[in-house]
């Protein structure tokens, strides 16, 4: 048992922290999400000559070879600064698929650009109506001339309209519901018959419906085993689940921090608020949920690669315990804050509205609550 | 795993994979949730231990929430005594394991999991590790193989009928008159008092100063004429706590811990010395798997088993991912220990936390009887009672200790005080 990171781990979150400090402060995000592309270029190329994008990806297409621990810690120093750039979206879920489950040839021409920051992916995978359920697929991929025609319809797909190149999620047989009959398909995100409809989401990213009319694609673009695709799937939403609980860590951490620092000097009948009882208990009680939250992301880090059902159950135990913490101390941030939590001028109600939305990306507090729960009746 | 490399001194500090490697290879070890092969071999020769040593009797009255007797409590202190396993946090100096934490924590989960009744803390985790710090020489010689052995039955005197939270503000007199003092005063909650050899007390030796620099540590011996200990009846029905009344009670100097008026000091001492036994993460997974088991047997409204009905299994689910969180943050806790890390408000945290827990797990025992959890059959909670039974076998002991386990977020400082600890550190105020 160990819960110590490498002198090399904090030297580099201590790099990536300073730099989310100190280049990517409020006003500069403001800027960047108020900005037509809604992300930086500029910061995407920084961040990856700091090797954040090749940390965890695989020695051989120049990464390092890094594992969920460092995926942590990249995303807590993001959500620190609440960075909008879409590492999740291209290296976590992009990546971690073709990582997982693409063919040499496919992670020979897409790694490695990832790695140099040239690169941008995007899992195209939830549908209209689809909820959270993973295996409701509606979009299609008909076998034609050798290889796919793809038809159908995404929705919210992370960055989508940014990306590059789509990983996209299509029914090969079986019907809407079945969790036989997904595939995975490598899209080039400009491909005849793709249109994307790109669009801010609450938080301040961005996101895209795409709906693909007659796309043709290859047989070398399928990913992985044709009808096989949903467990490649699940495991690429429990490493975006376990990212997005390491980024709320830092969002949290940020929260309080800013929440303590307007207790200590906000006035109010000639003493700091923060001198009273009920607002200190409920910071203490923001605390609370912060720490527990912050051993269950380490416990979803540490299991992504245990047996599938293992893993589930700590990623989906880790996501209702985050969600819940990430409500109560997004709102309780607000609450303490007064009037001026309620603003669009300071950093916590953006910290709030990132931190509601983490908590309902790929599944919500009840869903993974009922998929926790399904080993007591078995 | 290829070497990474960090340039700490550029303002945009840079990984690259091209520079000379670095002398220790990229996360070589760090962050691993398991335990060692070292600390698995531990656990299976603690449990191996308990297995072949822990009386049947005595389990089954812990895993079935029977009363446990004195000498229950004494057999497995002495068992464990002969063992050399009793003291699992002192150091060997003193006839303790020296165990790392994380070996305590190994011990403490296996016992509880088997259906060990707990140590009694009072001698060995709260007075013994004061003596070692602050006694002298002849009390640390007398007293700790005493504890170690089992000799002696300790009981704490803090609380006394005005001093709840505000603890310093006790008023129990110890009047220095040549080689004694003279303690007048009362205590109240004195847990197991009634089977005690030795009572270590928070007296007051001065009223002059600030209410904190006039209190001294006392080591009392029970037998000593003018204590009285009166029970006090739990809403349980059971006598587990007691009044001690102390009239001109002559005790000798050489029972002062320490210097007089620095009582205070040792006490805080105390409190923060155990921080991670208070999670009580061993007992709350036991109490999980009973649940679930009950949940199991117990039918629910539409015939089938009541862990299949939906709002029910949730619940069970929602404290079952609480008490993941918790025992890991008591890892995280442990190995702080481990690393030598100053205390934060993690003690608190933990008690905070495992206290609500332990209350949810107890209301969910009881919620799981329906109306088999109304009959009062106090008659069922000693082992052997062969008589009529109102439920079913498990039912007679979960109301009792749902209302008990309404204590854990009242003693050994109620959470609101733990709160005020936790504001202190990170807020300053």
């Amino acid at each position: 048992m160990d819960f110590t990171f490498t002198e090399e781990q904090h030297q580099f979150q201590d790099s990536l922290q300073r730099f989310v400090r100190k280049d990517y402060d409020f006003e500069r995000r403001r800027a960047i999400i108020a900005s037509d592309a809604g992300w930086s270029r500029e910061v995407w190329q920084q961040l990856a000559e700091m090797g954040v994008m090749a940390l965890a990806l695989p020695e051989a297409y120049d990464g390092f070879g890094g594992g969920g621990f460092d995926t942590l810690l990249v995303m807590e120093a993001l959500g620190r600064g609440m960075v909008v750039e879409p590492y999740l979206a291209t290296v976590v879920l992009g990546a971690g698929v073709l990582i997982d489950a693409g063919s040499a040839a496919q992670r020979q021409a897409v790694l490695p650009a990832v790695a140099a920051g040239e690169r941008l992916l995007a899992l195209a995978h939830d549908e209209p109506g689809q909820r959270y359920a993973s295996s409701t697929i509606a979009t299609t991929a008909q076998a034609v001339d050798g290889g796919y025609r793809i038809d159908g319809q995404k929705s919210v797909v992370l960055h989508g309209a940014e990306a590059d190149q789509l990983i996209v999620s299509a029914r090969t047989a079986g019907d809407v519901r079945d969790a036989q009959g997904i595939s995975l398909f490598l899209v080039d995100a400009t491909a005849p018959g793709v249109e994307r409809f790109g669009y801010p989401t609450q938080d301040g990213l961005r996101a895209a419906s795409i709906r693909f009319n007659n796309v043709r694609v290859g047989a070398d673009a399928l990913i992985g085993t044709e009808h096989e695709a949903l467990a490649v799937i699940e495991k690429a939403l429990d490493r975006g689940i376990a990212a997005l609980c390491a980024e709320a860590v830092g969002n949290m951490t940020a929260t309080i921090e800013a929440t303590v620092g307007y207790l200590k000097t906000r006035k109010q009948f000639g003493v700091p608020i923060g001198t009273f009882q009920a607002l200190q208990h409920r910071a203490v009680d923001m605390y609370l949920h912060a720490e527990q939250a912050r051993s269950m992301a380490y416990l979803a880090a540490a299991k992504l690669e245990a047996p599938s059902g293992e893993r589930r159950q700590a990623v989906s135990a880790a996501k209702v315990l985050v969600s819940q913490s990430a409500h109560f101390v997004g709102q309780q941030a607000v609450q303490l804050h007064g009037g001026i939590g309620v603003t669009d001028e300071l950093a916590v109600s953006h910290y709030f509205k990132r931190l509601t939305m983490i908590s309902m990306l790929f599944g919500d507090a009840d869903f993974h609550l009922d998929r926790f729960g399904q080993h007591l009746a078995a | 795993m290829r070497q990474l490399h960090l340039s700490t001194a550029s303002e945009a500090p840079k990984l690259d994979a091209q520079m000379v490697a670095m002398a220790t290879p990229y996360a070589e070890c760090g962050m691993d949730l398991n335990f060692t092969p070292d600390e698995q071999r531990f656990r299976a020769d603690v449990r191996a231990f308990i297995d072949a040593n822990l009386p049947t009797a005595i389990r089954d009255k812990v895993l079935n929430g029977k009363r446990l007797s004195k000498d229950d409590f004494l057999t497995w202190h002495k068992i464990l005594y002969r063992q050399g396993w009793v003291a699992a946090n002192w150091p060997v100096e003193f006839g303790g394991t020296g165990w790392t934490a994380v070996q305590q924590h190994i011990f403490s989960e296996e016992a509880a999991d088997a259906g060990a009744p707990g140590l009694m803390p009072f001698g060995l985790v709260m007075v013994a590790p004061v003596i070692m710090a602050f006694g002298n020489r002849a009390q640390q010689e007398y007293f700790l193989p005493r504890i170690l052995s089992g000799e002696d039955w300790w009981c704490q005197g803090y609380s006394e009928p005005g001093s709840g939270s505000d603890l310093a503000s006790l008023k129990t007199r110890a009047e220095r008159v040549g080689d004694k003092y003279i303690v007048n005063g009362q205590k109240t909650w004195t847990t197991l008092g009634q089977y005690a050899d030795w009572i270590f007390c928070l007296v007051r030796t001065s009223v002059d100063a600030r209410k904190q620099e006039g209190i001294s540590f006392l080591l009392i011996d029970m037998k000593t004429p003018g204590i009285q200990v009166r029970p006090i009846i739990m809403l349980d029905g059971e006598h587990e706590v007691n009044e001690v009344w102390f009239d001109n009670v002559e005790v000798p100097v050489q029972n002062l811990v320490g210097e007089e008026n620095k009582g205070w000091t040792y006490a805080k001492f105390l409190l923060g010395h155990e921080r991670t036994g208070i999670a009580e993460v061993g007992r709350s997974k036991r109490r999980l798997k009973r649940l679930k088991d009950i949940a199991a047997r117990q039918c629910g409204t539409d015939g089938r088993p009541l862990i299949e009905d939906l709002r029910f299994r949730d619940r069970i689910a929602q404290v079952e991912i609480e008490l993941m969180a918790l025992e890991i943050t008591n890892l995280r806790v442990i190995a702080a220990e481990m690393e030598k890390k100053a205390p934060g408000p993690e003690a608190s945290l933990l008690k905070i936390r495992g206290s609500e827990i332990q209350q949810t797990l107890s209301e969910l025992l009881m919620l799981a009887l329906g109306s088999d959890a109304l009959p009062y059959q106090e008659a069922a909670l000693d082992a052997g009672y062969d008589g009529p039974l109102a439920g079913p076998d498990y039912a007679a002991p979960l109301a009792g200790q749902y209302f008990n386990t309404r204590k854990t977020t009242i003693y050994g400082g109620s959470n609101e005080i733990q709160k005020n600890i936790i504001s202190k550190m990170i807020l300053g105020f």
